[in-house]
């Protein structure tokens, strides 16, 4: 097990992140990550592209979107198609010819999702495909192998996940053995010049293993964190305490990638408590069944009452989607067999995300951003009294007034 | 029925009456449109003269009705209607259906029921050749169903000329890209590679695979290649060599073929820009062959490519 860092090789450790502004009342940050494919905008969401595709929309328009970061899924595609042959193909880059940067995940994730195919041991995660039955052991070795030779541009440690609706000594095995296997990840780890290997912070909804967590973890030579084992079935009122017990603890000169974190109110609290970057398939899926994102809300773009409206889903939006096509155009796509509508609303619903980090980037940058909250809750509750009572205590935590 | 045609369509049996179908056209106000008709006779395997009769007198009542609607109909004055030539495979209702639709104001003329199986279409070669001689050389010829580039060729030589055509979607849904050469001038190098090229899928082609595709069981072709098979698991070429579309621009056969067997959406995405493209450079050589009276080469080369 490799020795704690001491504080004089932390200090050498390369920043990847420059903080270009700071909301003088919340922990709110803009910042600008540096990685080996260009540079990438703080708050940022990345969005999910699993299986080395980003579900129907071509490189070019997940360009064109602005989209300069997102994920593929180390647990995928170490199965299909392969570590080796996406090597062949030039990494993970070259193999989805996407010009932008990468994050991928490590395959813990998965021991919760695929939970009935998993088990864990200090070892690693043995799990059985479900594709041909075969047995797989993921260890922090395997998992840091595997994105090496995939090339994403931010490698995240595999960690021992376990539900935020778990109780018990388990939840504390998990965490210091999420210790242990970053120790591994970072000795493992071939490439740290060209792929940034970020911790992952456990705990659970456990305060004090969680502060133990970030105790140990900072001490540890990374060039970013992220917040883990939220965003699961947990309240919203323990989620937002344990974000900001992360962000209270964090560096603030590396950035905090909360894992998970997709819906807009979401969003916009945790930018608030200090976090810069986020993950989520909501945006993406909820597409799929017919759902477009707006400041309000939802559209579900299914139903009659969009029959015969020609207007477009948001006309303040500038994707292509609003550009060209009207609500009850893709009504009536949606209740044919063709499916184009879903690619409509990926591209929309994606440009919704980019745009609110953006919006809220600006508003940081132009130090407005305590206003930008209050009327992004007015817009979409009706009235910024009316956001639900964990955002509004969250917000208040870090001095944010919704009244 | 005397006055309707029935149209089977996503909510079910619609009763499309002369005046429905007008209707339609007026709030759909487009550049062209294929006539009402009674295309029963064409679906049949074997046509009785008395069904074949009835589609063509049926057809011609139709089209009178509606030009007299387009006549009545400020908002369909700028819209063309295309004449339906019936007859099944009668050749004297054939050849009556021609005649008789040429002389209305028509813009064009559609074949109906020259699409279905390639063993039936012999004899309707001869059946089309009959009905193009009897059409005015000043109006376009449309076929639709037919879209094999062998069979395109042979409707071209007779007289067609728009294929209205499913073809790339098809090839598209069974998860195949168009690679048939179209190019019967290309430079010496080239030749070599291609023919190397089709040589090789001609070879592997000599088992005609039945692949199940959306509702319609159609048989993959010899003019594309299967992206689900393992061979091009590590193939880091693009579709075609050459091709400019976005598919060959970006992406090579490993990536779709991993697309098809993690059944993710833009295996169809980039597949279907490919496939059209293929098949638009097709028909722009052939209005190339057939302004440099090339026809025959690009003909014999295509039929080097059916097995």
């Amino acid at each position: 097990m490799a020795a704690a860092a001491s504080p004089a090789s932390l200090d050498s450790a390369p920043r990847i992140m420059r903080l270009v502004a700071e909301c003088s009342r919340s922990r709110a940050r803009a910042g600008e990550l540096r990685l080996p494919h260009g540079l990438v905008a703080t708050p940022v969401f990345m969005p999910v592209g699993t299986q080395a595709t980003m579900k129907g929309i071509t490189a070019e328009q997940l360009d064109a979107l602005g989209c300069r970061i997102c994920l593929g899924n180390t647990y995928h595609l170490g199965l299909r198609p392969g570590p080796e042959l996406i090597q062949k193909a030039h990494g993970l880059h070259g193999f989805m010819n996407w010009p932008h940067n990468l994050l991928t995940d490590s395959g813990g994730f998965q021991m919760v999702s695929l939970v009935s195919l998993s088990e864990v041991t200090e070892e690693g995660v043995r799990f059985r495909s479900p594709y041909d039955g075969d047995e797989t052991l993921l260890s922090p070795e395997k998992s840091v192998q595997i994105q090496n030779a995939l090339g994403s541009d931010i490698i995240m440690q595999l960690d021992d996940v376990v539900s935020s609706t778990v109780t018990g000594p388990r939840v504390e095995e998990a965490m210091y053995r999420s210790i242990r296997w970053l120790d591994r990840c970072i000795a493992a780890h071939r490439r740290p010049d060209k792929q940034n290997l970020f911790a992952i912070i456990q705990g659970g909804l456990d305060a004090d293993l969680r502060a133990t967590c970030l105790e140990e973890m900072t001490k540890r030579d990374v060039p970013g964190f992220a917040i883990g084992g939220l965003s699961g079935g947990e309240s919203k009122a323990q989620f937002w305490k344990m974000v900001a017990l992360s962000t209270s603890r964090l560096p603030k000169d590396k950035p905090r990638y909360l894992m998970g974190v997709g819906y807009a109110t979401d969003l916009v609290v945790c930018v608030a408590l200090g976090c810069d970057m986020f993950d989520c398939v909501f945006p993406t899926r909820t597409a799929r069944f017919g759902s477009a994102l707006v400041p309000t809300g939802n559209l579900q773009l299914k139903k009659k009452l969009f029959e015969k409206d020609f207007g477009p889903i948001d006309p303040e939006c500038t994707c292509p989607t609003c550009q060209k096509h009207s609500r009850a155009f893709l009504h009536a796509l949606l209740h044919s067999d063709n499916t184009a509508a879903l690619h409509h609303l990926t591209v929309h619903n994606i440009a919704y995300q980019l745009q609110l980090m953006s919006a809220m980037r600006a508003s940081i940058v132009e130090k407005r951003f305590p206003e930008f909250v209050r009327n992004f809750m007015g817009t979409m509750y009706g009235d910024p009294t009316l956001c639900p009572t964990w955002a509004t205590e969250a917000l208040a935590s870090v001095g944010i007034t919704l009244d | 029925s005397l006055r309707s045609v029935s149209v089977w369509g996503v909510g079910g049996r619609v009763e499309m009456t002369v005046s429905k179908f007008m209707a339609i056209q007026q709030a759909l106000q487009p550049d062209w449109f294929q006539c009402l008709s009674d295309g029963e006779a064409s679906c049949e395997e074997a046509t009785s003269m008395k069904r074949a009769r009835k589609s063509v007198d049926r057809s011609l009542l139709f089209l009178d009705n509606c030009l007299r609607l387009q006549e009545e109909s400020e908002v369909l004055q700028k819209s063309v209607i295309i004449g339906v030539i019936e007859g099944g495979d009668v050749m004297e209702e054939r050849l009556r259906s021609a005649r008789e639709t040429a002389k209305r104001p028509v813009g064009g003329f559609l074949l109906d029921g020259f699409q279905g199986n390639p063993a039936t279409l012999d004899t309707r070669l001869r059946l089309l050749s009959s009905v193009t001689a009897e059409l005015p050389e000043d109006k376009p010829r449309l076929v639709s169903g037919v879209s094999r580039p062998d069979e395109v060729l042979e409707c071209i030589e007779r007289g067609v000329d728009l294929f209205e055509s499913f073809f790339p979607y098809q090839v598209t849904e069974r998860g195949c890209a168009l690679t048939f050469s179209f190019d019967y001038q290309p430079n010496p190098e080239e030749t070599l590679l291609q023919q190397n090229g089709t040589q090789e899928e001609i070879k592997y082609v000599d088992q005609i695979k039945k692949i199940k595709t959306t509702g319609c069981n159609q048989e993959m072709t010899s003019f594309e290649i299967n992206l689900k098979e393992k061979k091009y698991q590590e193939d880091f070429n693009p579709l075609v060599r050459g091709c400019s579309c976005y598919c060959c621009k970006n992406h090579t056969r490993a990536y779709i073929h991993h697309l098809l067997v993690t059944n993710e959406l833009l295996a169809g995405v980039l597949l279907m820009m490919h496939n059209f493209e293929h098949y638009f450079g097709f028909f722009h050589s052939i209005r190339e062959a057939l302004k440099s009276d090339r026809l025959a080469q690009l003909k014999e080369l295509i039929h080097r490519q059916v097995p």
